[in-house]
């Protein structure tokens, strides 16, 4: 009888060209991320056949959410420093050096001038709780106090001409607060803007 | 130097386990794929009339004719009138393809027929090379413009209520865009125009 021999056999496994792969895979999802924004207040936008994409740089977001509070950002910290320097300098905005670092870093606001520095000093958490439950939240938008025009006015001066202006609405929303917020764009001439949609297919 | 017999070199094994970078990888892919949004929102693109232009010659008078009042009332409805509000009747219909769209189609019925045209005709030059695939894009862009302000479209008046909600209003603009009508404005909504409604409202219940 002879003896059975059994081979050894080699378990390792070559992961080299599955590492390449990998790594394909991770430059190409690192090149195209743009990452999803934080907005702390949720606004759920109507759909619409509109292909239209909306521009990635120098864009004004305003945002109005399902209880008609009235929200803004800039698309970059850059923006959101000119706009606050152009408030403080022309519409007697005060806040202090660190509240302005601070509220060049957030990601949304929208409170009263007045409230706005005590605003900055709560924490990141708060913050987004405030705007989300407080029911002084939102940017002041209607005839008596219009601080949305002051808002909107700066950042016009400060980012100039090429600023895109864009309206996110809830959908939700009745018509009476999207037009107080057209309304007011239209004061300060404000008459080109982009309605932020989510795609949706012809029926 | 004298040579110091076999200096035995052990064999290493050039082999690398790659199994830790890949899991590591994969780690990351994960992270990246769940924090992009590779969808960029859409948008519309939207002018509303200024409120300086009071100059009587920028006016433009809407020939009634061709003029579409749309009234946007409570509770999803809509009510629309063909020709001059004040003269012609306001009939309520709904948004979506059977109501408002089927009415703005007939309205635009010549306009529709030469965009459609218009796609047919880029559908066949459609190429493969980028350059000329831009260039038949632009072309196609130009014409479609020039089809949507051209006399025989319907000048389109929405006016909202204040009892309409957005996405009313964005229905509506959507039916704009479908029913390749490149001449609307939204207007004020005022008692007048609750008046029409009202009555439309009257008519419905006595019959």
């Amino acid at each position: 009888m002879g003896r059975f021999k059994i081979k050894k056999q080699d378990t390792f496994i070559d992961m080299t060209p599955m590492s390449d792969v990998m790594v394909l895979l991770l430059t190409f999802f690192m090149l195209t991320a743009t990452f999803v924004k934080d907005e702390p207040v949720k606004v759920v936008a109507p759909g619409s056949v509109s292909e239209i994409k909306i521009p990635e740089t120098n864009l004004l977001t305003i945002f109005i959410d399902k209880s008609g509070k009235v929200f803004m950002n800039m698309d970059s910290p850059a923006g959101m420093d000119k706009l606050v320097k152009e408030m403080k300098k022309s519409h007697g905005l005060r806040l202090s050096a660190e509240e302005t670092k601070a509220f060049v870093q957030v990601p949304m606001f929208g409170t009263k001038k007045s409230a706005l520095s005590s605003w900055l000093k709560l924490e990141s958490a708060e913050r987004n709780t405030f705007l989300n439950e407080d029911a002084k939240a939102g940017i002041p938008c209607d005839s008596t106090n219009d601080e949305l025009k002051d808002w909107v006015g700066a950042a016009r001066a400060a980012c100039g001409q090429d600023m895109g202006i864009a309206i996110k609405a809830d959908k939700h929303m009745s018509y009476a607060v999207i037009k107080r917020v057209m309304d007011s764009l239209r004061s300060i001439h404000e008459n080109r803007y982009n309605l932020i949609t989510a795609l949706k297919n012809e029926e | 130097m004298a040579k110091t017999g076999n200096s035995k070199q052990k064999k290493m094994n050039a082999r690398v386990d790659f199994t830790p970078m890949v899991d590591m990888i994969m780690l990351l892919v994960t992270f990246f794929m769940l924090c992009t949004t590779l969808i960029k929102p859409q948008t519309m693109e939207i002018a509303m009339p200024s409120d300086v232009e009071t100059d009587e010659q920028n006016q433009t008078q809407v020939e009634a004719k061709k003029a579409v009042t749309i009234l946007l009332g409570a509770n999803d409805e809509v009510f629309y009138c063909i020709g001059n509000p004040s003269t012609d009747p306001f009939k309520a219909t709904t948004y979506g393809k059977d109501g408002i769209r089927a009415i703005l189609q007939k309205q635009n019925a010549a306009a529709l027929a030469k965009v459609q045209e218009l796609k047919d005709k880029f559908a066949m030059e459609q190429s493969s090379d980028p350059e000329t695939f831009k260039k038949n894009k632009e072309a196609f862009q130009a014409a479609l413009k020039e089809i949507k302000e051209s006399k025989e479209t319907p000048n389109v008046i929405i006016r909202p209520s204040d009892e309409a909600t957005y996405d009313n209003l964005m229905s509506i603009l959507d039916e704009m865009q479908i029913c390749s009508i490149g001449k609307y404005v939204i207007d004020k909504f005022t008692e007048t125009e609750q008046g029409y409604i009202n009555a439309v409202k009257g008519g419905g219940a006595a019959q």
